[in-house]
């Protein structure tokens, strides 16, 4: 039974949850251009978004690719360039550590602001307000782990979670093995990391997928757009 | 040279009387939503003042507008790098304060109430929150007719290098109206400073519009701006400006606020401009030299070395006649008595103002000041020279002295023609302009005929979308398709919120 549970929630639900996500936002992106928006509130009150939203995302983003890097990058790759699973164990706790906890206290000025500043209060749907819950959720977790991975320093638990991503990515049957005897609290992080990939799409997250980098090298300051030319091409 | 042809507009503030006409047609029209209460793409202020919102003016606060810094124009609030930090957090963006909190009354309360010894009130309350106001105490026009202590309202950005304190007194105060818009600048710096690219100015006519399908909410355009004419709209995370009406642009229509203005101050008018010197002129070294390097650029309908170069560019033959008839190149160019707002933030704007004349100071009246040949010096009325040219000309006096000697001499000349029967043709001479201009001048800002005020082409027909495919659909619309853009039962948005009463759903 708990063998069946453990592959319905780490080798069935990744896939659902990475479908989700993927549909969902190209469906959003075409069918709903309009919706499709950071969603900034600092129009209607600036305090506590002005410390809180840049911790938040700096934290967020450093996480986030630390994830990304750390477990989708093949372990072949560490070990050609000598990292030891130690030291990246460290490296990711350290890392981790800090980020989560900047994330973390500009996660708690936001929900803070969001639940108890009347004016945001007011102009938040529900899935603006248990978005946020769930991120914050996520964030205490994940700075959970790091105590939990204190007991693990040589690094043996972290390649189990970095097999079983790598695993669902190549489509492995029992992928989900991997993670069958880790820590429930681990366990909690990686389903609600899950449902956060699920909800994606139908929240205020798709702006992520719209950063401007862009920007960086758009030719010149001016755009100009012409009607003929539309008209020529389209 | 690469001619490109705008929609300029002139406003003439000597005939402005402030009965807000313009803002309140242009609110009905485009701005009476959800999100937009606070929102006046037209708004009239009553000068000097603060303004809407508050101190807009102030660079040094808000970061709008271009920097010149080594040679090189960079929007003030910096590079694109430096822009894209400010994404997470935006200090260079006002809060709903700094325009006012909108609000409602409680109109129902008035039916309602049980009876009780004191009449019923219907008290205030936010439009965001939804929670009682005890006091209103900001609005969209809240220095309207000088309203407010003057220590407050000289503030104004417009005062720099005036020595203030005397307008304060009632002997020597002073007001002009200062009906405001989207400049539909040349070199506008939302454009530039706008991450998702969605903003955009439309080749044909110049006008400046947002992508509503590609605007994220990154709200950089909203401090690019130095006219804080770009506003975000709260209930759907998208920037909104002033759309120069287009739709009735096109179809050869005065914008709403021109067509309704009651004292026909609005003038729509073809200008052509040379593409390729925007730059050039907009990095103008001295910032008093803006007003002239930006009057280099509009090129001379008449001459046939541009209208053969405008027809290669594709302008098209309407607009270039219309271009021949424009009220804008008049007062701009021909008569130079229309200058840009602020001309120092080098975004080169396309919306011009006629400078008021005002009454004689009373030290003039006293005796105090020479009156020459029946005509006032103009550094004796009562509105400050060094406050107009602030305005107008970054500074620099001697064009809007040039301009209101040449208003004053209009007067004079038709009176003398008018009342006395004379044509003094010596008045026109002295402020450099012939009899024949003066009438011209006269038939077109005093009478201001429908049709001298808004000379528009119309769009082409040839060059617009295929209509065909547009068959069925829904016209101007905010959202997707024919959607409001309060996706209220949406997967992807909002769910349904309780929506506060307004006085037409009580009554």
């Amino acid at each position: 039974m708990a063998q069946f549970i453990n592959h319905l929630m780490f080798g069935i639900y990744p896939y659902i949850a990475l479908a989700v996500l993927a549909l969902g936002s190209v469906f959003r992106y075409d069918r709903e251009p309009y919706s499709w928006r950071s969603g900034s509130s600092q129009l209607l009150r600036r305090k506590q978004l002005m410390w809180g939203s840049v911790l938040f995302h700096a934290g967020v983003l450093v996480i986030f690719f630390g994830h990304l890097g750390g477990l989708l990058t093949p372990i072949i790759v560490f070990d050609t360039i000598g990292i030891t699973h130690e030291a990246k164990q460290i490296l990711a706790m350290v890392a981790g550590g800090v980020a989560g906890v900047l994330a973390f206290a500009g996660a708690s000025l936001l929900l803070h602001r969001r639940l108890f500043d009347a004016r945001i209060r007011r102009n938040s749907s529900f899935s603006d307000i248990m978005i946020l819950i769930l991120l914050w959720l996520q964030l205490i977790l994940g700075l959970a782990t790091i105590p939990i991975s204190m007991q693990h320093l040589d690094g043996h638990e972290m390649v189990k979670f970095m097999n079983w991503a790598q695993g669902i990515f190549t489509f492995r049957a029992g992928a989900s093995d991997f993670v069958l005897d880790t820590s429930p609290i681990f366990k909690a992080h990686l389903t609600l990391g899950l449902t956060i990939l699920l909800l994606f799409p139908f929240t205020r997250l798709v702006h992520m997928l719209s950063a401007p980098i862009r920007y960086i090298w758009r030719p010149g300051y001016q755009i100009v757009r012409s009607r003929k030319l539309a008209a020529r091409h389209g | 040279m690469k001619v490109r042809a705008q929609i300029g507009k002139v406003l003439n503030l000597d005939k402005c009387i402030g009965c807000h006409t313009c803002s309140i047609t242009c609110k009905n029209v485009w701005t009476s939503r959800d999100g937009m209460e606070y929102a006046w793409f037209n708004n009239v202020e009553t000068k000097p003042g603060i303004g809407y919102p508050k101190d807009w003016e102030n660079q040094k606060r808000w970061n709008g507008g271009w920097d010149l810094k080594g040679g090189r124009l960079k929007p003030r609030m910096g590079g694109k790098w430096r822009l894209l930090s400010k994404i997470f957090a935006n200090p260079d963006l006002p809060e709903i304060d700094d325009y006012y909190e909108p609000f409602t009354f409680d109109y129902a309360h008035l039916q309602q109430a049980k009876e009780s010894k004191a009449f019923p009130t219907a008290r205030p309350r936010s439009l965001v929150s939804g929670e009682r106001m005890e006091k209103i105490n900001w609005g969209p026009n809240w220095e309207e007719i000088l309203g407010g202590e003057f220590s407050k309202r000289s503030a104004d950005y417009n005062f720099d290098g005036v020595e203030k304190e005397i307008y304060g007194q009632f002997e020597n105060t002073f007001m002009m109206y200062l009906p405001r818009l989207c400049e539909h600048c040349l070199n506008p710096t939302c454009v530039a400073a706008c991450p998702s690219g969605s903003i955009y100015k439309r080749e044909e006519d110049g006008i400046v519009l947002i992508d509503q399908d590609k605007c994220r909410g990154w709200r950089m355009c909203v401090s690019g701006c130095p006219y804080k004419k770009i506003y975000y709209n709260w209930k759907t995370g998208k920037s909104e400006k002033c759309i120069f009406c287009y739709p009735r642009i096109e179809a050869g229509l005065p914008t709403v606020c021109s067509e309704t203005c009651v004292g026909r101050i609005r003038y729509l008018g073809v200008m052509l401009y040379d593409a390729d010197r925007i730059e050039e002129a907009a990095s103008t070294e001295n910032i008093e030299d803006l007003y002239q390097a930006q009057l280099d650029i509009f090129l001379d309908p008449n001459d046939p070395e541009v209208i053969a170069q405008a027809r290669r560019d594709g302008v098209p033959e309407a607009w270039l006649e219309a271009a021949r008839k424009s009220p804008v190149w008049k007062m701009a160019m021909d008569w130079k008595i229309a200058f840009p707002l602020h001309p120092e933030y080098r975004t080169l704007p396309m919306v011009w103002y006629v400078p008021p004349l005002s009454p004689i100071s009373s030290a003039a009246n006293a005796g105090q000041i020479a009156v020459n040949d029946g005509m006032p010096d103009v550094r004796s009325l009562r509105i400050p020279m060094k406050y107009l040219a602030n305005l107008l000309t970054a500074g620099k006096e001697e064009p809007i002295a040039l301009c209101l000697e040449r208003m004053l001499a209009m007067r004079a000349y038709m009176r003398a023609k008018r009342v006395d029967g004379v044509i003094d043709e010596n008045i026109a001479t002295k402020v450099g302009l012939t009899s024949a201009q003066i009438d011209e001048m006269y038939q077109v800002m005093a009478i201001a005929n429908y049709e001298d005020r808004f000379v528009i082409p119309t769009g082409h027909r040839e060059d617009a979308e295929d209509m065909f495919d547009e068959r069925g659909s829904c016209g101007f619309s905010f959202g997707n398709g024919c959607s409001s853009g309060e996706t209220d039962t949406n997967m992807f948005g909002a769910p349904a919120r309780k929506k506060l009463q307004t006085p037409s759903e009580v009554f």
